[in-house]
């Protein structure tokens, strides 16, 4: 426990308890946080890559047969229109805003506990958004064309059309994927620094050097970071928050019996923090066990995380109420029909499952001790995302099934394809997250250090404010 | 003239010329924060501008003890978002209403209530952007030559070691009398840092 600063931490009581336990100095989180970058990797890193790749490959096998083939590999039908594709594609952008959340949001609300948290969520948002530009992506069929969508000056002299709210979801992901990984790299930047100076080797220290950009800590150079920081934080969280409500807007400015609805937007934003957050407990359980640093990620981090997931799961769940409420309410046949369909009809199995996953399961959260258990809380993350996927799915599907014409009705099933492309996508996420943890630190040193008692100059000077 | 204004500039984003004799500066060492801020104040007390401190971390209340305004990044970033909800105006009227107006459904070619999104999104990124360059130009990086990286002390400053460096272009720089300072102020060492590639350590 050699440090610069020996001093231990005594607390006053009635003191918030410290943010990191076990008594680390500075030394202490620079060594512990940038070691996993520079040993060997664990066998278990070596097994889960294995898999992870193995599952990407699949799903570039996939993508190739499904761009030599057609769409007509999938399930999509004549009703449905959009099948799993863009479940997927929602499901996944949903899962990135936790990360957002957490960095943005979180930083303006002064919640400090987020800095243990916020670079691996941060990642995950960038892997989960590119999983998700992936699906629209493969959807349009014909992929090689899909520069269309952006307006780039071309032969045909068109233009995209900027009233449709598919465009606004080409420029709000493509966006949001833009900001929030210049934020991630902002954030790096000092603590690839510390990894360049620790760099034992010329190519590491060239390959590190070269991305910490000549950073030094100076205190010139931390002011107008800090505050170009503050404004990412300040333009990332409108961001996030629009991110979502234009991935509604895809819904609900068309016409379809339980899409047009305007509690879209906020309900699918607070959907994708309470999956997102899931998502975030499902990794951060398994690589603070693996790596370690359940000193710095720890039990109160998992508890807060808990909470929010039992927050938002119960405006969703509340949500999920309110849409019967109005389409009682909206004396509108179609509307009842598409939700009584909904609970009753031939896609009940999903709806249920929905329920129960997303309004039942967190409420357990109530319960102190078992917001505590790890194996609990490592199987409510991986429930609500089950039954977060289920919510796309009985949004999407459902809806589009039995639309206004009864002779066009039809069943949706989904293929082969579907569901390895599906796989394959967690394949490409995992592969990505992986390399993260395997190359980069994966908790912000720089900012960890700063909630530490010791960073603030008051510390030493005790006496001084005593008088004052 | 320019050349001085091009030195000053340069000297608020911590990019200083080194003496002709090839000395840059003088680093010291301090043991925590507390020390590091007290030092700060008070090499900006005896007069130097060109010193800036080098921590791990930012440290609360340090802008203050060495004399440094607001930053102005914010005003970048201003620009920029004005820039975003420029082009975004721009680009969705003239696309859609002067260069191919197309009629949808007897809807305006333009209107601002569906040009809101695009709108939003732009100003962000652009926001978002030159924010972050502004910051990387305020900051002259990225800066992959800089003489303090010839100390081998300095590798510390990103782990758990509190520096402050006073650059040999300050107009009050004498490498005795600074050096005096700087072990008065509590340094718990002193390299002198030479642009030629080596520095020397001074123990107390």
């Amino acid at each position: 426990m050699a440090s610069s600063t020996d001093k231990t931490v005594t607390l006053p009581a009635g003191a918030d308890p410290p943010l990191v336990t076990g008594n680390l100095g500075f030394h202490d989180i620079t060594q512990l946080v940038s070691y996993h970058t520079e040993k060997r990797p664990p066998s278990a890193w070596y097994m889960a890559i294995a898999v992870s790749s193995t599952l990407l490959c699949i799903l570039l096998i996939m993508i190739a047969y499904l761009v030599w083939n057609g769409i007509g590999v999938w399930g999509n039908n004549n009703p449905v229109g959009w099948g799993w594709p863009i479940v997927n594609f929602v499901f996944w952008v949903g899962i990135g805003h936790a990360g957002t959340l957490i960095s943005a949001i979180l930083f303006l609300f002064r919640q400090k506990w987020r800095t243990a948290i916020n670079r691996s969520a941060e990642a995950m948002t960038l892997f989960a958004v590119i999983c998700a530009l992936l699906f629209p992506t493969i959807h349009v069929g014909r992929i090689w064309v899909i520069y269309w969508t952006l307006p780039i000056p071309n032969q045909m002299e068109m233009w995209p059309q900027f009233k449709s709210p598919l465009l606004w979801d080409v420029f709000a992901v493509s966006v949001y994927f833009i900001v929030s990984l210049i934020f991630w790299y902002v954030g790096l930047v000092p603590d690839l620094a510390t990894l360049r100076d620790r760099a034992r080797n010329a190519l590491r220290r060239r390959v590190t050097g070269f991305f910490a950009l000549g950073w030094t800590g100076a205190n010139r150079h931390w002011r107008n970071y800090e505050k170009t920081y503050l404004l990412l934080a300040a333009l990332a969280t409108p961001l996030v928050l629009s991110v979502h409500s234009v991935v509604s807007f895809d819904f609900a400015i068309s016409i379809i019996p339980g899409w047009h609805t305007t509690i879209f937007p906020p309900y699918f934003v607070a959907g994708a923090i309470f999956s997102g957050f899931a998502m975030v407990m499902t990794l951060l359980i398994l690589a603070r066990k693996i790596y370690g640093i359940q000193n710095i990620i720890t039990m109160d981090h998992l508890e807060k995380m808990a909470i929010i997931i039992l927050l938002t799961g119960t405006i969703v769940g509340f949500a999920y109420i309110t849409e019967f409420f109005i389409a009682w309410y909206s004396q509108v046949e179609y509307e009842q029909y598409a939700f009584l369909n909904r609970a009753t009809g031939p896609y009940a199995w999903a709806y249920w499952t929905m329920m129960s996953c997303n309004l039942l399961f967190p409420q357990f959260f109530w319960i102190k001790r078992l917001r505590r258990s790890i194996p609990f809380l490592f199987i409510t993350s991986i429930v609500v995302n089950i039954g977060m996927w289920f919510e796309r799915f009985v949004i999407t599907v459902i809806s589009l099934h039995r639309d206004f014409l009864p002779s066009s009705w039809d069943y949706f099933n989904p293929t082969i394809v579907d569901v390895l492309t599906l796989a394959g996508s967690f394949g490409l996420f995992l592969t990505l997250f992986l390399i993260f943890l395997r190359y980069l630190p994966m908790v912000a040193i720089a900012e960890v250090k700063m909630v530490l008692p010791e960073s603030d100059p008051h510390f030493y000077h005790k006496d001084e404010s005593e008088e004052h | 003239m320019l050349k001085k204004i091009i030195q000053q500039i340069k000297a608020t984003m911590g990019v200083y010329e080194s003496r002709a004799d090839g000395v840059y500066g003088l680093l010291a060492e301090y043991s925590n924060p507390g020390t590091l801020i007290d030092a700060a104040r008070k090499v900006h007390g005896a007069g130097y501008r060109h010193f800036d401190t080098h921590t791990p971390f930012p440290i609360h209340g340090m802008d203050r003890a060495m004399g440094l305004g607001q930053s102005k990044v914010g005003y970048i970033t201003l620009i920029g978002g004005l820039c975003g909800l420029g082009l975004a105006t721009w680009l969705q009227w003239w696309t859609s209403a002067v260069d191919y107006p197309l009629n949808i459904s007897g809807k305006p070619f333009f209107a601002i209530e569906p040009s809101i999104p695009i709108m939003f999104e732009l100003t962000v990124l652009l926001s978002a952007l030159f924010a972050v360059g502004g910051m990387f130009l305020l900051n002259g990086l990225p800066r992959p030559y800089n003489p303090l990286f010839y100390s081998r002390a300095f590798t510390r400053a990103s782990d758990d070691a509190f520096f402050l460096h006073i650059a040999a272009s300050d107009t009050n720089f004498d490498l005795e009398e600074t050096e005096s300072m700087l072990r008065e102020a509590g340094a718990k060492a002193v390299e002198v840092i030479h642009d030629h590639g080596y520095s020397e350590l001074h123990k107390a």
